[in-house]
């Protein structure tokens, strides 16, 4: 069983990916064999003054997910995330669904980040 | 007594008065910067520095071998700087505001403080008044607890010396802001009367209100601008302590790095009247009518 987190503006597949990781509306996670979904509300997250990159990063790992897909992931989250060989995929076109995305993923059209894509706090 | 020279607005003659309410003041002194970002009292102040010693701030370095992956750090510390990631605590020395909790909470003794420079102090002598400065390190983002340390020596000098203290705080509302005013028995907020002045104004009694320590008001540039202000600050009775009016003396003294006290008599007597009247206002004996004449 292989699960993704997508950074999502809301808990349906046919929702669009939100493009920030750290202040995601939330991520919806996906058993990429089965497709079953749960959605993780990162509200609390993007109300923090620093660090949500970082917290974004404990949530997803606590969803035990193998990978991330997001449109930009900063510096620290990619520390974070790394430290728990979640891999990250990144640049995620602009309009796309969850679903789409993981479709992409699904048919190996993704490249996983060697480095993050942002600077800190962005 | 402590006086705090603030404004919501940045640039609106914080540092102006500051400087010529230091040149008028009668008792003992001290004049502070705690402005870390970028002060500047210096400019006009030319002190002369006696002393300057780094400001460090404690951050945690964890031994991972006593670390038993409890989560508790990691689920105190507000700002993220210490995180448990699986079996992997990651720490970011730099976003650590080094309030110590994460040591403290540690059931396995597991972290121990490290340091970072957070900036320098400077202190030295004003003429009579003692001067005292912090900078914040170029790249460093953490403004309160740099000015806490500034603020503990300031402690100590204003106890050693019983000196009377003026600071001249940071623009804006937020934590600098609070942080520089907080501690004072007086605060004194400096606009200008433009609808920016007025905007930036409101936030920032609103901002220093709960505190419930006299508040008033000066007025730069005084004659530009509208009526605004003035009717704003009669309706909430907030006096307006004194006006320095919007003369092209001013801004070229100021652009020389000069006290506009010093300018002139005329100039002197506006900075005595409010030294008084900061004086009646710590007292709770400012007429408050003549205040809004």
């Amino acid at each position: 069983m292989s699960k993704i987190a997508i950074t999502s503006e809301g808990p349906d597949l046919d929702d669009p990916v939100d493009p920030r990781f750290g202040r995601a509306a939330g991520f919806l996670v996906v058993d990429v064999e089965t497709m079953d979904t749960s959605y993780i509300d990162n509200g609390q997250t993007q109300v923090l003054a620093q660090g949500a990159g970082i917290q974004a990063a404990q949530l997803v790992a606590g969803a035990g997910v193998d990978c991330v897909l997001s449109g930009f992931v900063g510096p620290k989250a990619f520390q974070a995330l790394s430290a728990v060989k979640i891999k990250v995929v990144q640049d995620l076109d602009e309009g796309m669904t969850v679903r789409q995305a993981v479709e992409k993923y699904k048919r190996g059209a993704v490249r996983f980040a060697e480095g993050p894509n942002r600077g800190a706090g962005r | 007594m402590i006086v705090s020279i603030a404004s919501g607005k940045g640039g609106t003659g914080k540092t102006t008065v500051a400087a010529s309410l230091a040149r008028v003041w009668v008792r003992r002194l001290v004049a502070v910067d705690l402005d870390v970002e970028a002060p500047n009292l210096h400019l006009f102040l030319h002190p002369v520095i006696e002393e300057i010693v780094p400001a460090w701030i404690e951050t945690p370095v964890v031994d991972e071998s006593k670390c038993t992956f409890c989560l508790a750090c990691s689920a105190l510390c507000q700002f993220k700087a210490i995180s448990v990631m699986g079996s992997v605590v990651l720490t970011f020395a730099e976003m650590c505001h080094g309030c110590g909790g994460c040591i403290a909470i540690c059931p396995g003794k597991a972290i121990s403080p490290g340091k970072r420079q957070l900036g320098e102090i400077s202190r030295g002598y004003a003429g009579n008044a003692e001067y005292l400065a912090g900078c914040l390190r170029i790249g460093e983002s953490m403004s309160p607890p740099m000015m806490r340390q500034v603020k503990s020596r300031l402690k100590e000098i204003v106890c050693a010396s019983d000196r009377d203290a003026i600071i001249d705080a940071p623009p804006g509302v937020s934590c600098p802001a609070v942080n520089a005013v907080i501690d004072s028995d007086v605060i004194v907020l400096v606009t200008e009367p433009t609808p920016f002045g007025l905007h930036d104004f409101k936030l920032a009694w609103e901002a220093f209100s709960p505190f419930g320590k006299p508040m008033g008001v000066v007025i730069n540039r005084a004659g530009a601008g509208d009526r605004e202000l003035y009717s704003f600050c009669e309706e909430k009775n907030i006096p307006v302590l004194a006006e320095i009016p919007d003369e092209r003396a001013v801004a070229e003294g100021y652009s020389k790095g000069r006290v506009i006290a010093d300018l002139s008599p005329e100039f002197r007597k506006i900075f005595v009247s409010l030294h008084s009247k900061i004086f009646e206002l710590a007292a709770g004996a400012l007429d408050m009518e003549a205040a809004h004449a």
